[in-house]
This record gives C-alpha cells, sequence and structure tokens, in this order.
C-alpha cells in the first residue's frame, strides 16, 4: 500500500473527527447558554437579598415581596388550566374521534393559528373585546354569587380582572394541549375500539373505555406541559391584568394580585440599581417553577412507558 | 319487533345496532335551528348580545338533544348525544376568541395600513401621521440576527444527538436540557440576555444583539427538536449506501443525509421563526425602545413590532387614539407575517417534497 492512501486516510480521519467535534461543541453550547441562565440569574439576583423598602416596593425584604407575585402567577395559571384543560380535551376529541376527517384537519389548521397569533395581540384583545364582554357577567356574579369568596367585589368597571387573565391565558396554552392531547388520542390501539364498538358501545362509550384509559397519562403530562406555559405568559396578563399586588381570592374585583412575569415587564424598563436585581430574582424564582412543572410533566410520562415496558 | 341493521360507520368496520327507534339522521341538525330560532326571539325580546344568543342557543342544543334522545333511544345513547354536544360546543368555544380577535384586529387596523404607515418611523411624529418603518426594520434585523444564531447551533445539535450521540449520557442529558429549554418562559430568557451584556457593557444596557441572544434561547430547542426528528426519517440504507461507496461519515451526512432531510428542516426553521418574531417580553427587556430608524443591532435602541404595539396602545402619550390605532395597524401587520410564514413553512414542505419525488 502506497503512503498517498495512507496520508488520504488520515486526512478523512481529520475531517471526520472535526465534523464529530463541530457537532458535539454545538450541543455544549446549549448545555452552557441553560447553565448560563441559573448562574447569571442567580449573580443578578443574589445582591436583591440586601434590597430595602424603596427598591422593593415598600415591601421589607425580597420574601415579602416575593409571594404576593408567587400567588398570583400560580393563581392565574392554575384558573387558566381549568377552564382550557377541558375545552382542549373536547377540541382534541371532535378532531381526533368526533368529526369527518377534513373538518379535522381544518380545526387543524384554526387551532395552529390560534397559536401562531403573538401574546401581545392577545393582549390588545383582552383589553378591547374580551374585558368589556366579561363586565356583564361579572356585575351578574357580583349580585348573585358575593357570598362566595371569589366575587366578593367591587365588580371591576373595565374587566381587567385576574379571571379575565385566566381566560386568556386559556386561550393561549390551549392550542399547546390540545395538540398533545389530538397526538395521544389518535395513537389509541385501533383494536381495542373496534373491540369496544364490536361489543355494542356507542361512540362516547368506546372513547371511555378505550381512549380515555390509553390517554390519561399522556393527559396529565400535556395538562403541566400548558401549565407551565401558563405561569411563564408574560404581556397578555401584563397588559391585561390591572394589578395592585394584593392577595386576594377576589377573581372580578379591581384589585388584583400580579403575577412575577407581568411584573417584570411591567417595571423592568424603568427599574434601576437593586430593583433590577429583585426583578431578576423574581424570574430564578419563575424559571425554578417553570422547570419543576415541566421536568415532572416528563417524570409521568416517563413513569406511564416504563410501566407499559416501552 | 327488534330489527337488526348493518351501519357503516369507518371505511374499515362496520357498527352492529340493535334500532329499536333511532333518531332521524337531521335530529341535531333541527334542533340546532330550532334552538337558535328560540334563542333569537328570546334575545331580541330580552336584548341580548349575539354572543349571548349563540351561547343560550348552544346551551338549548346541548340539553335538548340528548332529552329528545331519551324519549325516542334509550338512556345510553342519550348519553352519547350529550358527549357528543359537549365535544362540540368545546369546539365552538375554542374558536370564538379566534374569530373575534381576528375581525377585531382587521376592523381596527386594515384601515391604517397605507404607505405612509409602512414606509415612515415615529421620529418627530406628534399626534397622527407616522408609521411603523423602524419598528419593522428593527424586527426583520432582530429576527435575522437570532436566526443566524440560532440555527448553525440547533442544526449541528441536532446532527450531533442522531449521528454521534446516540444513546451516551451527554446525548441523553442534551435532549432532556432542550426539552427543559422549550419550557423557558420567554421573561427569563431576557432577563438572562440582560444579565450578560450588563455584566460586560453595564447596567441599563440595551441593544439589538442582545434581543437576538435571548430569542435564540426561545428558538433554538425548537430547531434541535424538528431537525432531530427529521434527521431520524431518513434511512439508515441511504448512510450505508454512502459508506459503501467509501465516503466519509462527515460528508455522507452533509451530503446525503441532510439534502434528504431537508424539506423537514426548512419547514421546521421556518415555524421556529414564525414562533420568535412575535415575543415581545424578551425584546422589552433587552432591545427597548425608540421612534427612530436604528439599523445598528451592536449599538443603541432598537424598536421592533410586538414592542411598538405594546407601547403604543399602553402609553398612547398626548394623543390617545391615533396610538392605539397605530397599535391595531402594527397588530395587523404583526399577524400577516406571522401566517405568511406558516403558509410558507407549509408550501415550502410540500414543494421540496415533491422535487425530491419526481427525481427519484
Amino acid at each position: 500500500m502506497s503512503t498517498d492512501v495512507w496520508a488520504g486516510t488520515a486526512r478523512r480521519r481529520l475531517a471526520d473527527h472535526a465534523f464529530a467535534g463541530t457537532t458535539r461543541s454545538a450541543g455544549l453550547v446549549i448545555l452552557l447558554a441553560l447553565v448560563g441562565v441559573v448562574v447569571f440569574l442567580t449573580g443578578e439576583g443574589l445582591p436583591a437579598l440586601t434590597a430595602g423598602a424603596v427598591d422593593l416596593r415598600g415591601h421589607g425584604n425580597l420574601v415579602a415581596y416575593l409571594w404576593p407575585l408567587l400567588f398570583g402567577t400560580v393563581l392565574a395559571a392554575a384558573l387558566a388550566m381549568l377552564i382550557a384543560a377541558p375545552l382542549s380535551i373536547g377540541v382534541a376529541l371532535a378532531t381526533s374521534h368526533f368529526a369527518p376527517r377534513p373538518v379535522g384537519r381544518a380545526i387543524g389548521y384554526a387551532v395552529d393559528l390560534l397559536a401562531a397569533i403573538p401574546s401581545v395581540v392577545y393582549g390588545l384583545w383582552g383589553i378591547g373585546v374580551l374585558g368589556p364582554w366579561l363586565v356583564p357577567i361579572y356585575q351578574w356574579l357580583g349580585e348573585h354569587l358575593s357570598w362566595l369568596p371569589f366575587f366578593s367585589g367591587p365588580v371591576s368597571a373595565t374587566g381587567r380582572t385576574i379571571l379575565t387573565a385566566a381566560v386568556v391565558l386559556a386561550i393561549m396554552v390551549l392550542p399547546i394541549v390540545t395538540a398533545i392531547a389530538r397526538e395521544i388520542f389518535t395513537q389509541t390501539p385501533t383494536l381495542q375500539e373496534e373491540a369496544a364498538l364490536a361489543l355494542g358501545a356507542t361512540r362516547w362509550e368506546m372513547v371511555r373505555l378505550a381512549v380515555l384509559p390509553h390517554a390519561r397519562a399522556g393527559l396529565v403530562s400535556a395538562v403541566m406541559l400548558g401549565l407551565g406555559r401558563a405561569l411563564g405568559e408574560t404581556m397578555a396578563v401584563a397588559m391585561v391584568l390591572s394589578a395592585t399586588g394584593v392577595v386576594t381570592l377576589d377573581l372580578t374585583s379591581s384589585t388584583n394580585p400580579s403575577t412575577i412575569a407581568a411584573n417584570i415587564a411591567l417595571n423592568f424598563p424603568e427599574s434601576s440599581g437593586l430593583a433590577v436585581n429583585a426583578l431578576i430574582a423574581s424570574g430564578l424564582v419563575l424559571f425554578a417553577l417553570t422547570l419543576a412543572v415541566n421536568v415532572a410533566a416528563r417524570a409521568v410520562v416517563a413513569s406511564r412507558a416504563r410501566s407499559l415496558g416501552r | 319487533m327488534i330489527d337488526v341493521a348493518l351501519e357503516p360507520v369507518q371505511p374499515h368496520f362496520a357498527r352492529l345496532v340493535v334500532a329499536e327507534g333511532r333518531l332521524p339522521r337531521w335530529a341535531p341538525a333541527l334542533t340546532a335551528v330550532v334552538s337558535l330560532a328560540a334563542a333569537g326571539l328570546a334575545g331580541l325580546g330580552l336584548g341580548w348580545s349575539p354572543v349571548a344568543v349563540v351561547a343560550g342557543a348552544a346551551a338549548l342544543h346541548a340539553v335538548g338533544v340528548p332529552a329528545w334522545s331519551a324519549v325516542v333511544e334509550n338512556g345510553r345513547a342519550a348519553v352519547d348525544r350529550l358527549a357528543t354536544s359537549l365535544v362540540w360546543v368545546a369546539l365552538a368555544v375554542a374558536l370564538v376568541p379566534l374569530v373575534s380577535l381576528i375581525r377585531q384586529v382587521v376592523a381596527l387596523g386594515a384601515h391604517q395600513i397605507d404607505g405612509e404607515f409602512l414606509t415612515w418611523s415615529m421620529r418627530n411624529v406628534v399626534g397622527s401621521g407616522g408609521g411603523i418603518y423602524h419598528a419593522v426594520v428593527g424586527t426583520v434585523l432582530i429576527t435575522l440576527a437570532t436566526t443566524a444564531i440560532s440555527v448553525p447551533v440547533g442544526l449541528l445539535a441536532a446532527i450531533y444527538l442522531v449521528e454521534y450521540g446516540g444513546g451516551s449520557r451527554t446525548a441523553s442529558t442534551l435532549r432532556f436540557m432542550v426539552d427543559v429549554m422549550t419550557g423557558i418562559p420567554s421573561i427569563v430568557a431576557g432577563l438572562f440576555a440582560y444579565a450578560v451584556f450588563a455584566l460586560v457593557l453595564g447596567p441599563g444596557i440595551h441593544l439589538g444583539i442582545g434581543g437576538s441572544v435571548a430569542l435564540s434561547l426561545l428558538m433554538v430547542p425548537i430547531v434541535v427538536r424538528s431537525a432531530e426528528e427529521m434527521l431520524r426519517l431518513v434511512p439508515v440504507e441511504l448512510r450505508e449506501a454512502s459508506y459503501a461507496l467509501g465516503v466519509p461519515k462527515w460528508r455522507t451526512v452533509v451530503r446525503v443525509v441532510l439534502p434528504a432531510a431537508r424539506a423537514g428542516i426548512l419547514t421546521g426553521v421556518t415555524l421556529a421563526i414564525a414562533r420568535v418574531v412575535g415575543e415581545t417580553a424578551p425584546l422589552l427587556i433587552i432591545a427597548g425602545a425608540t421612534d427612530s430608524v436604528n439599523t445598528n443591532l451592536f449599538g443603541g435602541q432598537m424598536e421592533s413590532l410586538p414592542v411598538f404595539i405594546y407601547y403604543s396602545y399602553t402609553q398612547p402619550g398626548l394623543h390617545p387614539q391615533y396610538a392605539q390605532g397605530h397599535a391595531w395597524g402594527a397588530a395587523l401587520v404583526l399577524i400577516t407575517i406571522v401566517v405568511l410564514l406558516n403558509l410558507a413553512a407549509r408550501t415550502l414542505g410540500r414543494l421540496l417534497a415533491l422535487r425530491v419525488n419526481r427525481r427519484r
């Protein structure tokens, strides 16, 4: 064998190694970026521990500052999921099992369009259309159900309440949950569906007996992924919600808790000094919260996959 | 007398129906018409809004069909009809916001858009006039820079996952981290970019490229996920044929695997661009806002369409009617861009797939 061939092989090896190394370093860049998020947010957030009332909008320390925001974030996201989860499952069932295929595809496009609309436009619509729509409903709730802590009033005149924000959030996470739920529903083993129908089940009984049990873990995970998105959604809440930063369960009054993300968006441009550090610290808390929800959602899927021996 | 009828439900199987009395096929449609008429009459009398009339009709329909079914058919059939009604009501409720939003944006935004609106900035504009040119320029530049960062990193990482990583620990860690990254709230990405740039260039920093860095954090995981999926679809036989011809692995990846997956990757990238082009929160924090055209990604504040919409509506200044009109006009432009990108992604994928098929 001549030396030329060996030289060629060596060059080849080098090129192969170089390419493999490049792809691996791209992967490492991603890992580093994620580590960087934690490191930089912690680094810039820590000084806020020493911040005083001036920088924390009147709160004595960081915990007192963060707790109402955390409460509002979780409240808005939980309300949104209460609305979005049943709707998404209904829409997903309509596309996967109830509608004829062309209709199902058309619905799929419409849901994709819902997902494509930017959050700032949802914010415009929430203030301009949805809020005024909901005001009469809030007034009715305030008149007839004011003995419930959720509607104790006084009722907001603009409709820019935490319940309106939750409705907007629900519309925004609906496409995400619907897409995953549709995917899971269509993966139901056809044999099980046909077996149920052959035993005389109606379509709904078939869905209840074959489709829903098969999809349960996937649905839990889909709803949690939606929850993660709702927790971190910023602009729509920042625009729709008229927040005063109180801690209250009243959903329809004009004094509302704020959310972490909305609070950052509203105050960051005008902040300086330790106030910025406090906002970054709140961002770190939000990151940890969404991270926990997302990891839990994936753990649900993983444990389900293991128990099926897949 | 019980007679048995075989009724085709789906092409690949048939359902055995014990017909002891069934509602005619047009029963749901008839109930819908009757409920709509009843709700319409009640609405006229009580002065309801159109939305309330439709909601009332939907409720009447959802109760009416199962009730009729319970009388003529049986309990189980009635439950089935109720479930069917509820599924369709859920769908209708989900589509109401979409229709209402698009109607509102078109109604308030369409008459804003003219030559001046698209080619002027807001520099020194008070009251009427001015446009969104500066915001469009900013959005295009920031999105291009984001794509320039995200596509190489995301595509190479996807190649690593599919071609080199295998089941190794690094690969599974990376896959998990990419999953985690898809869940990062956009505002956190903005804070990260701010923290990085503030550390180097001092606090209060506003840069267009900072916005690109923040958006890349959101775009990279989408690119990785879609590219990974597409690369996996390329048949192993193609790679093996290439190796058998003595082509080194890296050339196989670049010349055989990537072209085979091209359509899917381009679709994924376009969808990823559509996803980040409407992001507001990170740009609000790191890219800032200005009334002038700024084409320098590395210096000064840079306006973008979403941020323009946000500030025009929430801080309209002395002449709110003009500024808020601008917001709706810009919203229409932004939605149009996003929808066009989505359409482009679909047609691009279909066209390229067709060409590959024809060549075979």
